[in-house]
């Protein structure tokens, strides 16, 4: 039995994904990036190992991606986190043609085909608007914990609107709202929604198509699954594993390279597997 | 071996590159030039890209200044920040032309720039094909208290809806350009002291006329599998000659030599890549302050540019090729100037039914849209274009922002990530149309 990995370092986790050759998730990792990325990247493939109950030497071919996908030093391959997730979305939800992936730092809109083939994709640029930081700042703002933000957002009865998208100005304005004694939890529902908004405004640059899949971390956040559904009119689909997507994808492409290696198949998704030979960057040797 | 021996050489035995080797000496004699002009104290005429109406002064002589490109030199010669900050200080906001913006910053500095010296304006020549032009050439109007001479083209009404020779509106637009030409060479008379040559005048157009049927020629060669040059490196060299020499016989000649190696290579199927894969058009400006590497991030997957709307408009809509009448050179300019000047503005505006009708004869696999922060007027409308474009065909596009002069707005590792994504893709969508065949 051989496996593949995908090791996801994202600015503010790195997961680490393990799959076997039926494309069943066999080991998983999840921890803080921190400062030290390639240490980031370590830990977490060792983590995924230890979690699956993995020697090294059994996993055959390891793909990073993310932010830090180049600092996966014992890594065979980069696959950029976009490809990533739109393989991941359609491999988790096949009737995904629409991908919104929300990170710590950046917010991605792909359009997928059915085979998995990324058709076009939009991304904020330098500015965290939209994104997982937009809510770190409001938590700091209203000193609750990141994880109970969501779920807090849901029992508003009268949302304020949020008016802007900066993350550097949300905190003034949660502080505002607060001033003019808003309830927290229709302060939140306003922060949710004025992410929504935006990141649906990145969806429509690339087309809004039916099924849309919800990845990243962004997507344990219950609030914002609402607040995506309310703006988008659809339910989106969501995974419990919808932050390990990027990983997943990643695990899905180093295991195509291992069948693609053995011999032609028709098995799925193996659209990807040209671009891994042809990728001139740099492919460091493994070394653990 | 001195220059001389080194040109004769390069000449004598046909060098595949000839062009861009040629193409820099030239600029860096022309910028000497510029220099020599500066330190006698003597002015030049400043113009611009799009409608530099070079070939009538060359007839007085006068010394032809691009701010545009002094500006993007600093850009590329990464000092663009130096002349920026130093315009942001004397009180420009950040959100303006970087072009400008330089260009103020080496006035306020005597004519310095990493070139040499610029010198002085004796008076300046700009259309209405950029907004920005206008405002710009107010600059100089004040600080210097010279002439400023706006030449009014009109443009294209609506997309698709040019009129042409021999339709009533192209004629009053023609009589109404022909006008305006003919108070320009008043104007150049009374600048420089010179009384017009009509002869001279046709020996410009001439030469023009050997460069646009050259530049055409040289453009449309790299339908060639592979690619004969790449149209964002070698392209920009071979538009500053187009520029910079437009009207003279070295311009002109540089052109004939330019389309016998294209040929050359075309003939022997030289390219300019060892492993030509994906064969990419380029909509936009270039990302000057990292020139080099914006290109190389697309060559490691081996893409290459073979063509690019920058080589259209921001050669004045040269690309067309449109050739002087000499036996009447002044309703002749007139009329090609008009023509190429609205052509110039179209590649701006209106360039997807242009890129639509080059997918197939250039063999294009993907289109790669790069709006800039500096400049709205190019980049404002690529994204309704661009979307219009997947409407008419079905082809890859990639949308990637960052700027032409200010390195604070270049994210090189979000530009990579995002180019990376976009070879994928293209990756993936080649192997699936294999297995469909």
């Amino acid at each position: 039995m051989a496996y593949a990995a995908g090791v996801d370092v994202g600015s503010t986790q790195t997961k680490a994904i393990i799959i076997d050759e039926a494309r069943r998730i066999v080991g998983r990792a999840l921890i803080d990036t921190g400062a030290n990325v390639v240490l980031a990247a370590e830990n977490a493939f060792a983590q995924a190992l230890s979690n699956g109950r993995l020697q090294e030497e059994e996993v055959e071919y390891v793909i990073g991606t993310g932010y830090g996908r180049y600092r996966v030093t014992f890594g065979n391959a980069q696959v950029t986190e976009i490809s990533c997730h739109g393989r991941g979305a359609v491999h988790m939800f096949p009737g995904t043609r629409t991908v919104v992936d929300m990170g710590g730092q950046d917010t991605k809109a792909i359009s997928v085909s059915p085979a998995g083939e990324i058709l076009d994709f939009c991304m904020n640029d330098k500015c965290a608007a939209g994104t997982g930081r937009f809510l770190g700042a409001a938590a700091a703002a209203l000193e609750i914990p990141l994880n109970e933000l969501g779920g807090l957002a849901l029992k508003a009865e009268r949302p304020v609107r949020i008016s802007t998208t900066c993350t550097v100005f949300a905190e003034s304005e949660v502080l505002s709202w607060l001033g003019k004694g808003k309830k927290i939890e229709d302060i939140l529902a306003g922060v949710h929604r004025s992410i929504a908004s935006r990141s649906i405004g990145l969806l429509r640059r690339v087309g809004i198509e039916e099924e849309i899949t919800f990845t990243g971390g962004v997507a344990r956040n219950i609030g914002m699954i609402e607040a995506l559904d309310r703006g988008l009119g659809v339910r989106v689909n969501v995974s419990d594993d919808s932050h390990f997507m990027g990983a997943l994808g990643a695990a899905l492409f180093a295991l195509d390279h291992i069948i693609a290696s053995r011999a032609p198949t028709n098995g799925e998704g193996e659209c990807i597997r040209g671009t891994l030979p042809e990728s001139t960057q740099a492919r460091p040797t493994r070394r653990r | 071996m001195t220059d001389q021996t080194t040109k004769e050489s390069i000449k004598n035995t046909f060098s595949v590159g000839r062009g861009n080797e040629e193409g820099a000496r030239m600029f860096r004699d022309w910028f000497k030039l510029l220099d020599e002009t500066a330190e006698e104290g003597r002015g030049a005429a400043y113009v611009f890209v799009m409608g530099s109406m070079a070939e009538v002064l060359r007839v007085f002589d006068l010394p032809v200044v691009f701010p545009e490109i002094n500006s993007l030199q600093t850009a590329v010669r990464r000092v663009a920040h130096e002349y920026l900050n130093e315009a942001e200080d004397y009180g420009y906001s950040p959100d303006i032309c970087g072009y400008v913006k330089a260009d103020v910053a080496v006035q306020l500095g005597g004519g310095h720039h990493p070139m040499g010296r610029i010198p002085r304006p004796a008076l300046a020549v700009l259309t209405n094909a950029c907004n920005t032009y206008i405002k710009w050439g107010e600059i100089w109007e004040r600080m210097y208290r010279i002439p400023v001479f706006t030449l009014d083209v009109p443009g294209t009404r609506a997309a698709g809806a040019q009129t042409w020779p021999g339709d009533p509106d192209f004629e009053s637009d023609r009589a109404y350009v022909a006008g305006q030409i003919k108070e320009l060479i008043a104007l150049c008379e009374e600048v420089t002291g010179k009384r017009f040559d009509i002869d001279r005048l046709r020996e410009a157009l001439s030469h023009a006329n050997t460069m646009s049927r050259g530049w055409k020629q040289v453009i449309e060669l790299n339908r060639s599998r592979p690619s004969l040059f790449n149209a964002l490196t070698d392209g920009t060299i071979y538009l500053g000659v187009s520029n910079g020499f437009r009207g003279t016989a070295e311009g002109a000649g540089y052109f004939e030599e330019l389309v016998e190696e294209m040929s050359y290579k075309a003939a022997r199927g030289i390219g300019t890549l060892t492993d030509e894969k994906y064969r990419l058009v380029f909509v936009g400006v270039p990302c000057y302050p990292i020139f080099r590497r914006f290109n190389e991030m697309f060559a490691e997957w081996g893409g290459t540019f073979v063509n690019s709307t920058y080589l259209w408009f921001a050669a004045g809509g040269a690309n067309l090729g449109f050739e002087y009448d000499l036996s009447e050179p002044l309703e002749s300019l007139a009329e090609g100037t008009l023509i190429s000047v609205r052509d110039a503005m179209d590649s701006m505006f209106y360039q997807d039914r242009a890129l639509i009708e080059m997918i197939d004869p250039f063999h294009i696999d993907g289109i790669v849209y790069h709006p800039i922060k500096s400049c709205r007027t190019v980049s404002t409308g690529l994204a309704d274009n661009r979307r219009a474009l997947r409407q008419s065909r079905d082809i890859p596009s990639l949308f990637i922002e960052s700027d032409m002069m200010d390195r604070r707005v270049v994210s090189e590792a979000q530009l990579k990530n995002r180019v990376d994504a976009f070879f994928e893709g293209l990756a993936s969508r080649r192997v699936m149309a294999e297995r469909r065949e």
